[in-house]
């Protein structure tokens, strides 16, 4: 198990003095002011803010939803601020895994389809993305409920299909979006302790968009951000929690 | 490519099942535009088959000269009894004819009513003095024995062959073949042969050849003369016609135009001040029906297009609100790796699928429709394939291009935005 280190060469994820502007009529709203950070291979960051700190844009700049105005975003070390739509789309589809706080399954498909969803975009839709999808299916702690529609389960459910998707196409980083906003604190615990479990057997990345202070201390790290520049790095206390937390 | 091809129109399949009367709406509107195009098509392609048969009968590639009497006038009425009046086709015109069209078959044709016995049966009727290629040019058959031959004409002997109707009328128990016939009393004809069943008339509205008695042309000039007497209230009146009718039969219908051309040439010298000669050219008249036709089809085909562009507009209606109701379903795929065409390629399947749909249930009561046309109006009607598959493939591009604006809209959406959407 790597210990998060700023210093390697393993940066999957870097900003080098983000900006994010806005023109709204003749302001011009600076969402994001020189924003720089790195993300290491094995880290676990939270980012946390007020509203209005920038989260929200810091959030779609990593997911590459959204490009900086000014600054370099690099993923997996390539520089992707300036690339197309397409090229944006597929640095989503194979480097990233997104998990949002509403889920965001797609209720007409089956959970086996909603898991094969990153991959077919890809072109890999087969025999083997369904062993893949019923592996990890198993390994978020779904078991057999891959012909299940995504409103005949829990909020928890749901959220485990959410990170198996965000686990199919083997992303450099899972990007979490408030994943625990919308479940309760007993769900919120067995979730974040998949989290914790999926970085210790499985060396995954996690970068977590949060209000959420509990849920902020259970990174390594967390991400100050006001006004959208960087207030602090915290270096929380707590470590990684070891394997077994998960329910 | 199959595979993911057959996934996306599941997919399709499956989103539209979300709203099941909303979609089943949308596919009847494009369901019975498909049904009226065929619909419509079928009772065009009808019309023109039932018009193509009735002159095919007449021959498409024939002329036909009829003689007509005269629209009486004061010099004609007030001509003498005595003097006969002459009109129409002459014998050495048909000669001019069968010369100045040497590719051309010509039949000539003598019209005379006379009263007809056999034994205590009696019927008047027209005997048609013809030739041996009359058969042909007129594409009738014979029944049983054989038809009036070069030799009967150049002998003049006294044969005849009788149309089907008129044999059952002197013949009703006995087998007419080389039997005689008793014509105006005095003079007898035996019987060769015995014509199929035509339904069909001779020349315009008059006698069915199924009535008529053929003889040789040659033989009827001579018993016959060229001079008919008729009595009528008291007083006679005597025509001259030498001819009725000569009918030309072309190699094929591309020279009918350049046939009738020298025809009317021909003839339009010595009968167009007195009109007593009409040419008729069935496929002129059946190129004129279709000409007729094409307008009729043609509005068909425009109320039958408007109802398909409502369908349509229908599809466009519901994509949009699809759009609209879906557009968190686009933030995810775009956050999941979803590129622009895709997402244009997942809703223009979406409304390919409806309006196929429409298309397929549309072609099946389509096919129904021209039946129950058929049933209550009495109109022919006819399918062609080429019509089903032109009015399904209409449907789904209907469906298609009206598919273009909503899915165009959904790729261009802004992911974050999108995504944020409730």
């Amino acid at each position: 198990m790597s210990e998060p280190s700023l210093s390697g060469d393993d940066i999957i994820a870097e900003f080098v003095d983000v900006h994010r502007h806005y023109e709204m009529g003749d302001n011009v709203v600076r969402a994001l002011n020189g924003v720089s950070m790195q993300v290491a291979r094995g880290d676990y960051l939270t980012i946390m803010g007020r509203s209005g700190s920038g989260k929200s844009t810091m959030l779609n700049l990593l997911g590459c939803l959204d490009r900086p105005t000014s600054g370099e975003y690099r993923v997996g070390g390539r520089n992707v601020s300036k690339l197309n739509d397409d090229d944006l789309s597929n640095v989503r589809g194979t480097e990233i895994g997104f998990i949002f706080q509403s889920f965001n399954l797609i209720p007409q498909l089956t959970v086996l389809e909603n898991l094969e969803v990153p991959l077919f975009y890809q072109g890999r839709v087969g025999p083997e993305s369904r062993k893949k999808a019923e592996y990890l299916a198993d390994r978020v702690g779904l078991g057999q409920r891959l012909e299940h529609r995504p409103l005949e389960l829990s909020g928890g459910q749901q959220q485990r299909v959410a990170i198996a998707r965000a686990l199919m196409n083997d992303p450099l980083f899972l990007l979490a979006d408030e994943a625990t906003g919308n479940l309760d604190s007993n769900t919120e615990a067995e979730i974040l302790n998949l989290f914790d479990d999926l970085r210790a057997k499985d060396n995954i990345t996690i970068v977590m968009v949060t209000h959420n202070p509990t849920v902020a201390e259970r990174a390594d790290r967390t991400l100050w951000l006001k006004d959208g520049e960087v207030e602090r790095l915290v270096e929380n206390d707590r470590k990684a929690i070891g394997a077994g937390g998960e329910a | 490519m199959i595979r993911d091809s057959w996934r996306i129109v599941r997919l399709g399949l499956k989103s539209l099942m979300l709203h099941k009367l909303r979609s089943s709406l949308t596919t009847a509107g494009i369901l019975f535009g498909v049904a009226s195009v065929i619909a419509m098509l079928a009772v065009g392609e009808g019309a023109k088959r039932e018009a193509l048969e009735r002159f095919r009968d007449m021959g498409v590639s024939n002329l036909i000269a009829r003689s007509k009497k005269p629209a009486e006038t004061q010099s004609s009425s007030s001509q003498s009894a005595w003097k006969a009046l002459a009109y129409g086709l002459l014998y050495e015109e048909a000669n001019l004819i069968e010369a100045s069209i040497p590719q051309a078959d010509v039949v000539r044709i003598r019209e005379i009513k006379r009263p007809m016995m056999r034994g205590e049966y009696f019927h008047t009727s027209i005997i048609v003095g013809t030739e041996a290629n009359f058969l042909e040019i007129t594409n009738m058959e014979i029944k049983e024995g054989r038809w009036i031959s070069k030799t009967d004409n150049d002998r003049l002997t006294n044969v005849c062959v009788l149309g089907a109707t008129l044999a059952r009328l002197l013949f009703p128990l006995e087998n007419p073949m080389d039997q005689t016939v008793l014509i105006s009393g005095n003079d007898r004809y035996r019987v060769v042969g015995i014509l199929r069943e035509q339904g069909r008339t001779a020349g315009a509205g008059s006698t069915p050849y199924d009535e008529c008695l053929f003889v040789p042309i040659k033989t009827s000039r001579r018993r016959f003369g060229d001079e008919v007497t008729t009595r009528s209230g008291g007083s006679f009146s005597r025509e001259r016609v030498e001819l009725n009718e000569v009918k030309v039969k072309m190699p094929s219908s591309d020279d009918v135009p350049d046939g009738a051309r020298i025809l009317r040439d021909l003839l339009d010298s010595k009968h167009k001040a007195q009109s007593d000669v009409v040419v008729t050219v069935p496929l002129e008249l059946l190129r004129q029906e279709e000409d007729s036709k094409r307008m009729f089809n043609i509005v068909l085909a425009v109320i039958a297009s408007i109802s398909l562009l409502v369908g349509g507009i229908g599809i466009m209606n519901v994509m949009l609100a699809t759009v609209t109701e879906r557009t968190r379903e686009i933030g995810i795929r775009r956050a999941l790796g979803a590129k622009k065409r895709h997402i244009i390629q997942q809703f223009l399947v979406e409304a390919g699928v409806l309006s196929a749909l429409g298309g397929v249930v549309g072609v099946v009561i389509g096919i129904g429709l021209p039946a129950m046309i058929t049933y209550w109006f009495d109109q022919t009607t006819h399918i062609l394939l080429q019509h089903v598959l032109l009015a399904f493939s209409i449907s789904a591009g209907v469906g298609i291009s009206f598919g273009i604006y909503p899915a165009w809209r959904a790729a261009n959406m802004d992911p974050v935005e999108a995504l944020r959407h409730e």
